[in-house]
């Protein structure tokens, strides 16, 4: 009988940790989907399937360290292209990145995706975010 | 009767797999084509003209003119793109690496892309952006030139190529690979955006290097 209590009790805190997490789950995994999409009509024809670019025409979307140090920039290259050169993976790229013409809310699933893929682990990038980002651009 | 069905149906398997070998084994001919008759020794001989690739004359990457006559023995795979291009030339020159990298060293087999934007994209524009894709040699060459000669030459790839302000980069462009055999014919052509088009181009490639030059293709 302890046995089963027990085991009752456990499946409940078991029940009630995951769904605490899948909230923020959920709206991880909203953002991730929509960027998904996203990222395929608009970015993936330069920057490739697996985020690998170009050659050093385009440069790929793995390096990690680039994107956790530029992390809030990116919501502004997105939004207004990019013209400056920029150091990724150790080389430089100097070409010319359109705007891409997205609304904040697609921004931020786009890099939400971005920032998930390609070897990249850094989590949910909301929308309150992209828009402070979005602020202090230059 | 089982043993009877199974060995009709494998047969029949056997048969449909050497027709289909047989059929990919010749790749056809495109473009418009014409008898022409013709009198040889006092006898009336009807031969087929096929459509071929005119003469043109662009710059190539190093400043070099290239014509027509700088492709003779050689199977090639043309393209039309530019540099600033936003929309599908990256996806086309990605995949055309691909073609760059598995014919490098046979030497009959060459890669010209045509811009079709020239004002932008002058000799050394063509140069780095040849640098930065890592080519190197006179395997791939790309060519500028007069803008009316690319888009004339264009039709004559069977693509169609056009100036649009409406357009992301400012021209429409379809993002084909054609084929052209020694004799200047068109052979195929392929979608260059899409992977799977591209290994079947590389395949076809290897059709034509090993077809005998004196053959007539149906």
């Amino acid at each position: 009988m302890r046995a089963y209590i027990i085991t009752g009790l456990l499946t409940v805190i078991v029940c009630l940790v995951y769904s605490c997490q899948s909230d923020e789950q959920i709206e991880y995994m909203r953002y991730y989907t929509a960027g998904q999409d996203i990222y395929k009509t608009k970015c993936q024809n330069c920057h490739g399937a697996q985020g690998e670019g170009l050659a050093a025409l385009i440069p790929p979307l793995t390096d990690t360290i680039y994107l956790k140090a530029n992390g809030n920039k990116l919501a502004c290259y997105v939004q207004n292209g990019l013209r400056l050169p920029i150091l990724v993976k150790g080389k430089a790229f100097n070409g010319q990145m359109p705007p891409a013409g997205l609304s904040p809310i697609e921004i931020a699933q786009v890099l939400t995706y971005v920032k998930n893929s390609f070897g990249n682990n850094m989590g949910l990038y909301n929308v309150q975010q992209t828009n402070k980002d979005l602020g202090n651009c230059k | 009767m089982k043993f009877i069905i199974l060995s009709a149906f494998s047969v029949l398997l056997w048969s449909s797999c050497s027709f289909n070998d047989k059929s990919n084994s010749v790749l056809p001919i495109y473009g418009s084509r014409e008898p022409v008759t013709k009198t040889v020794n006092g006898k009336q001989v009807t031969d087929t003209v096929y459509q071929t690739i005119p003469n043109f004359e662009f710059v190539n990457q190093y400043g070099k003119t290239i014509n027509r006559k700088s492709l003779d023995g050689s199977i090639y795979v043309a393209d039309f793109f530019f540099t600033s291009c936003p929309s599908i030339c990256p996806i086309m020159h990605r995949n055309m690496l691909k073609v760059y990298g598995t014919f490098k060293n046979s030497g009959n087999v060459k890669i010209i892309s045509h811009s079709i934007d020239p004002s932008h994209d002058s000799v050394p524009i063509l140069k780095s952006y040849a640098d930065k894709l890592g080519v190197t040699g006179n395997n791939w060459w790309f060519l500028q030139g007069k803008k009316e000669a690319t888009y004339k030459l264009a039709e004559s790839y069977l693509v169609a190529v056009q100036e649009d302000p409406k357009a992301a980069g400012g021209f429409v462009h379809a993002g084909y690979f054609i084929l052209i055999d020694k004799q200047k014919r068109i052979r195929g052509t392929y979608d260059g955006t899409k992977p799977e088009e591209v290994d079947k181009l590389i395949a076809d490639v290897k059709i034509l290097q090993n077809e005998p030059a004196n053959m007539i293709a149906q």
